[in-house]
């Protein structure tokens, strides 16, 4: 507990910092709360799931780039994602990020790293009637894959998933009130997101998995919402569930997000209700 | 305790109901969107990137087209006499930055005019399809 408070305040005092350190002038890109923030494996999205909107504020001819920092922590492990993102023309979006997860109480680490790319196929996020569609990859090394041998991982270094997106905002569609709805389809082999290695024991075929997220901007600088992600249960020894949110995401300006989140990420490696906070912050520096 | 707050939540639903005024009304009316017209094109007037767009408009006729095109898409006894947005933007090339920023001069506006948040994206809802007949003319 106090550990997770730690990162809270240290989430905060960054998001400070970057307040004070990036003057840019206010930017005529996209609207605000409409860049969509960070997720887990450091796409443009929800929390958990990849969205179709691209990182940033990018516009026509304008680049766009942040950089986050999130930390889950939930009963029996903690989840540190280091992730950078940089987007051009508000249509291609590439990623990196850095997982490391831990088993709390131990000194288990595993790391892995996750690039992505994101390209916006059609549509526009508010404007037009059909929603904004986007491909993308996450391809992803793990760099510690001893535990994903050890659990029955059929590949313990590499995995891709790519992904379909939908997303649309709903001006004003609930009292006045926006509405926004992402639905992705995920190809995936990863097991914990490619923490415990790549298809299984069970199962090593790519299964398509939807991921839902449903959100409302009850202010202008704060939305709030809700997220599922359905995975592959690849493992004979554990039971994998789905992973659940609900977030609180406060846009102080269009440099800064910072995300609070409610996390059911359910069992983990055998250890059931895995519940906790998820805080995130990302900084957009141009 | 708990009678209590259901009895909040049910009053404070069907006060929503009961204020069942129209888009017109929240906006003020004739006088409120009068107003949020002038402190829209203030907040124009102001801005280095989009003033040029208005620089060679007759400002008057500006303001009293936008005040009907206001009236007329919130539900207001107006009829909109102006030009049809096609022809208005054509040869201003505005792009997606330029169009958000002046969304967001609109939003602006209408927060000094104290318009809530709700209001106000049911005014930009009515503007927003017209979008498509403003950009890249």
């Amino acid at each position: 507990m106090k550990r997770s408070f730690f990162s809270l305040v240290w989430v905060i005092v960054i998001g400070q910092f970057a307040l004070l350190s990036v003057h840019a002038e206010q930017s005529s890109g996209r609207l605000l709360a409409t860049s969509g923030i960070t997720q887990l494996e450091g796409s443009g999205g929800g929390g958990i799931t990849p969205w179709a909107v691209i990182s940033g504020h990018s516009l026509a001819d304008s680049t766009s780039l942040s950089v986050s920092h999130t930390k889950v922590d939930v009963k029996d492990f903690g989840l540190r994602v280091d992730a950078i993102s940089a987007s051009y023309d508000n249509r291609i979006e590439l990623s990196a990020a850095q997982h490391t997860f831990s088993l709390k109480g131990t000194a288990i680490n595993l790391r892995q790293d996750i690039f992505g790319i994101k390209y916006r196929l059609a549509g526009d996020l508010i404007y037009t009637t059909m929603p904004q569609l986007a491909l993308g990859i996450q391809h992803k090394s793990l760099i510690d894959g001893d535990v994903a041998q050890a659990v029955g991982a059929r590949d313990n270094q590499k995995g891709t998933d790519i992904y379909i997106a939908a997303s649309k905002l709903h001006l004003g569609a609930l009292a006045g009130y926006h509405v926004l709805w992402n639905a992705t389809l995920r190809g995936t082999k990863a097991n914990q997101m490619g923490l415990l290695g790549f298809g299984g024991d069970s199962n090593s075929d790519y299964q398509w998995m939807p991921e839902f997220s449903l959100a409302t901007v009850i202010h202008p600088q704060v939305a709030i919402g809700a997220e599922y992600r359905s995975k592959p249960d690849n493992l004979n020894a554990f039971k994998e569930d789905p992973y659940q949110d609900i977030f609180v995401a406060w846009f102080p300006s269009k440099q800064v997000n910072i995300t609070l989140a409610y996390a059911d990420l359910g069992s983990i490696a055998g250890s059931d209700s895995q519940r906790g906070l998820y805080a995130s912050l990302t900084a957009y520096l141009r | 305790m708990l009678r209590n707050i259901f009895m909040f939540v049910a009053i404070s639903f069907s006060a929503c109901y009961v204020q069942a005024d129209t888009l017109y009304e929240n906006l003020g009316g004739q006088a409120g969107i009068a107003n949020i017209v002038d402190g829209f094109l203030e907040e124009i007037s102001y801005d280095r990137e989009i003033y040029p767009f208005f620089a060679k408009s007759n400002i008057k006729r500006v303001r009293s087209k936008l005040e009907e095109q206001f009236c007329h898409l919130s539900s207001g006894p107006c009829v909109y006499t102006g030009d049809d947005m096609k022809s208005v933007h054509t040869g201003m090339n505005i792009d997606e930055a330029h169009f958000n920023r002046v969304v967001e001069l609109l939003q602006t506006a209408m927060t000094k005019a104290d318009i809530d948040f709700p209001t106000q994206n049911k005014l930009l809802q009515k503007l927003a399809p017209m979008r498509a007949d403003m950009l890249h003319r």
